[in-house]
């Protein structure tokens, strides 16, 4: 932050300057409300349907996208790996639907099964990550996308074969593999429904979850003021100075990623208890991209951070999803168009940012 | 003895020995389980020939010091609006696969160009950057297919809508204009003659702009850039024209998949097309920074008989269908062996 200070020029305290700094700040952001607006505006969209859609997914979406703060100080990039975390938390929700636990239990349950598994992926993300150091987004994103065939093997072949689980609610027919679709009646809303407003029409607030959202957002920021918080923006700014200073730098790196997969872990249980069904095989693999664009939309680059541009991301991307659709059908005569430009929109977002975070860093280098 | 063991396991390479095991395996359980080898076998070209290209399009980005060219979409985002242009003009035939060509590989100069300038301002970060203006630009196509103007009904949707088909067959164009070229029949199994010859073709004019002053200079500017600077080659120019070629290569690459295919495959058909490629030139041995039509052919011969051959006999043992998930494996996990591996000719 500091040499960034010095580098400006005597007159930036000005008003106008002042001024135009925000804005470039907040270029994105802006840019995305814009759309957003005008998305609405077409998408002609009843105002209690969006409001409540809006708070709905405020509530279940945050966290996934929390869990890629902390690899971000620690100057690692975005995780995309976090699609590991999503699978710790998936496998706790398999194991208490199998063994018919439900409500709030159920889900705290799947919490505390999920954790142990989800730090033995970091555990490995970060090894991993660790032998590749400035390929840290490709690599991950490519373990990302390994794990997701694994899952699968491991799914469809071992469970019923060599791991025994008899649930004909879960199971195929065959008796091996895990069917495409898991039922979370068991606890859909479980956590949504303990605190949960409805004097609106139209509209739910689930306040419980919105204060589990707020938690791990107060957590979060309390945990970089801790001295191991510290030690990870350390590393983040300068791996070389901050091992001259004794710190760890490889382990510090890899309790960044297993804080990342375990949050996504939880995040990911908070989501599907909303969704209350389980894509066996979908429901973990867009998980990365979708986190990623919402943070980058919010602002937030590939190397900075922080808890608003989360929430401010999360609430712009997910309203572009909801709109997209119905404001594509509405101009263009195609619902399909809408449901591409999305998906276009969180691909390109993140090319823009690379590209822009790799030229930022190519310039300094070259000017040193 | 353990001397000689190092030095054939270095020349080898972890990834093409496992690879060699397990398809050794594989050729076992497959002989045991009575599998029809000369049906293996004839598929077993016809794959390797229309996915080769698409691997020897990764070479001019390697020897130019690119990397792994992850944005092999860029190139075959081209090759589809070239072979779409020419199917709507209704060619058939020869001509619809050189109108396809002669349109899509102006575009991929263009195209590789471009993406040449945005390579040139971020080096060190090709990979991730690579892969996502890919997948950007597959998805951004995804509109164009849907909003484009054309009309022929075999590749607009049947009920009144608009937009392109997900699939469109080729058998009234260029479906197998190449595989049936010259092509003939040894006992049960059939030679795509004109497949491998193109592709022997392309290979040799690789390997013979590799010959030429330009070619030897952007090897030099990819290996050893320091070096190169003394020499007064400008490196920036020549990872340009390796992104080009590279790019070029990819939009040929996916006409002769397609024509070998019988489909043109649009919207999210492209998307993961550049890691099978990676997988199979890194298996061929080669590395992100070094690279040789060699390995281009070693690799996509044992990667294709891996896929030829693995998932029938896997599928004798438990049912179901997992040439998708043994796919995946085998190629994102070469491609993590290659990012965590510290490759020699570094910064």
């Amino acid at each position: 932050m500091i040499p960034e200070q010095k580098e400006l020029k005597p007159n930036t305290n000005s008003p106008l300057i002042k001024i135009k700094r925000k804005l470039i700040e907040f270029a994105v952001p802006l840019l995305f409300l814009v759309l957003c607006i005008i998305g609405a505006y077409y998408a002609r969209l009843q105002p209690s349907f969006l409001i409540n859609e809006i708070i709905m997914r405020m509530a279940r979406n945050p966290v996934l996208v929390l869990a890629l703060i902390i690899p971000v100080l620690a100057g690692m990039g975005m995780n995309f790996a976090i699609v590991l975390g999503a699978m710790a938390g998936q496998i706790g929700l398999i194991i208490i639907t199998h063994y018919e636990v439900t409500g709030i239990t159920g889900v705290t349950v799947a919490a505390l099964i999920a954790v142990p598994f989800a730090i033995v992926f970091g555990y490995l993300t970060g090894k991993l990550l660790n032998r590749a150091k400035g390929k840290e987004m490709i690599t991950s994103m490519i373990f990302g996308f390994f794990a997701v065939y694994v899952w699968q093997l491991f799914f469809l072949v071992f469970v019923g074969s060599i791991i025994p689980m008899r649930n004909e609610k879960m199971i195929l027919s065959t008796g091996v593999g895990v069917r495409n679709t898991v039922d979370l009646v068991g606890i859909r809303y479980a956590l949504d429904d303990i605190i949960k407003i409805r004097d609106l029409p139209g509209i739910t607030i689930p306040i419980s979850t919105l204060i589990v959202v707020a938690l791990f957002c107060i957590l979060i920021t309390f945990f970089m003021k801790t001295k191991l918080g510290q030690d990870i923006r350390a590393v983040g700014q300068n791996m070389e100075i901050a091992a001259i200073s004794g710190i760890n730098v490889d382990k510090i790196r890899i309790t960044a990623i297993i804080i990342s997969t375990v949050l996504a872990a939880w995040g990911q249980i908070i989501w599907l208890q909303n969704i209350g069904t389980l894509n066996t095989y979908g429901s973990h693999v867009q998980v990365g991209l979708f986190a990623v664009a919402a943070l980058l939309i919010g602002g937030a680059s590939v190397a900075k951070a922080n808890i608003w541009q989360v929430l401010l991301g999360t609430f712009l991307f997910h309203t572009l999803f909801i709109i997209s659709p119905t404001a594509g059908r509405n101009l263009l005569g195609d619902a399909q168009i809408g449901e591409f430009f999305r998906v276009f929109v969180a691909y390109g977002v993140i090319a823009v940012a690379l590209v822009l975070h790799a030229w930022q860093k190519h310039s300094a280098a070259k000017n040193k | 003895m353990k001397n000689i063991l190092d030095l054939a396991y270095n020349i080898i390479g972890l990834p093409r020995l496992i690879i060699s095991i397990f398809l050794l395996v594989f050729l076992i359980a497959a002989a045991v389980v009575d599998l029809s080898i000369p049906m293996l076998t004839g598929s077993l070209l016809v794959r390797v020939g229309m996915n080769a290209v698409l691997v020897l399009a990764l070479i001019p980005a390697i020897k130019a010091g690119t990397g792994l060219n992850l944005a092999l979409p860029l190139g075959i985002m081209c090759g589809l609006v070239g072979a779409v242009v020419a199917i709507e003009y209704k060619l058939s035939g020869a001509a619809s696969f050189a109108v396809a060509l002669a349109i899509a590989v102006p575009l991929a100069i263009i195209v590789g160009y471009l993406y040449g300038l945005v390579l040139n301002r971020i080096k060190g970060q090709e990979m991730i950057v690579g892969t996502y203006v890919g997948f950007s630009v597959v998805s951004g196509m995804c509109i164009f297919w849907l909003l484009a103007p054309f009309k022929n009904p075999e590749m607009v949707w049947a009920y009144g809508g608009t937009g392109l088909r997900n699939t469109i067959l080729l058998h009234s164009s260029f479906d197998k204009i190449l595989n049936d070229f010259l092509g003939f029949k040894i006992g049960e199994i059939e030679i795509p003659t004109g497949l491998l010859l193109f592709f022997g073709l392309l290979c040799f004019m690789v390997w013979l702009f590799g010959k030429t002053r330009t070619g030897n200079a952007m090897h030099v500017a990819g290996s050893n850039p320091r070096f190169a600077l003394s020499c007064g080659i400008n490196i920036d120019k020549m990872r340009i024209l390796g992104t080009v070629l590279s790019t070029i290569l990819a939009c040929i690459g996916i006409l002769v998949y397609s024509q070998s295919y019988g489909f043109l495959q649009l919207y999210q058909g492209p998307l993961m097309m550049a890691f099978p490629a990676a997988a199979a030139i890194l298996i061929g041995g080669a590395s992100p920074k070094k690279a040789a039509i060699s390995h281009v052919i070693i690799g996509t011969f044992l990667f294709q008989s891996l896929l030829v051959v693995a998932p029938p006999v896997i599928n004798v043992l438990v049912e179901g269908s997992f040439s998708e998930v043994f796919r995946g494996i085998v190629s994102n996990g070469v491609i993590l062996y290659a990012l965590a591996t510290k490759w020699e000719g570094g910064e």
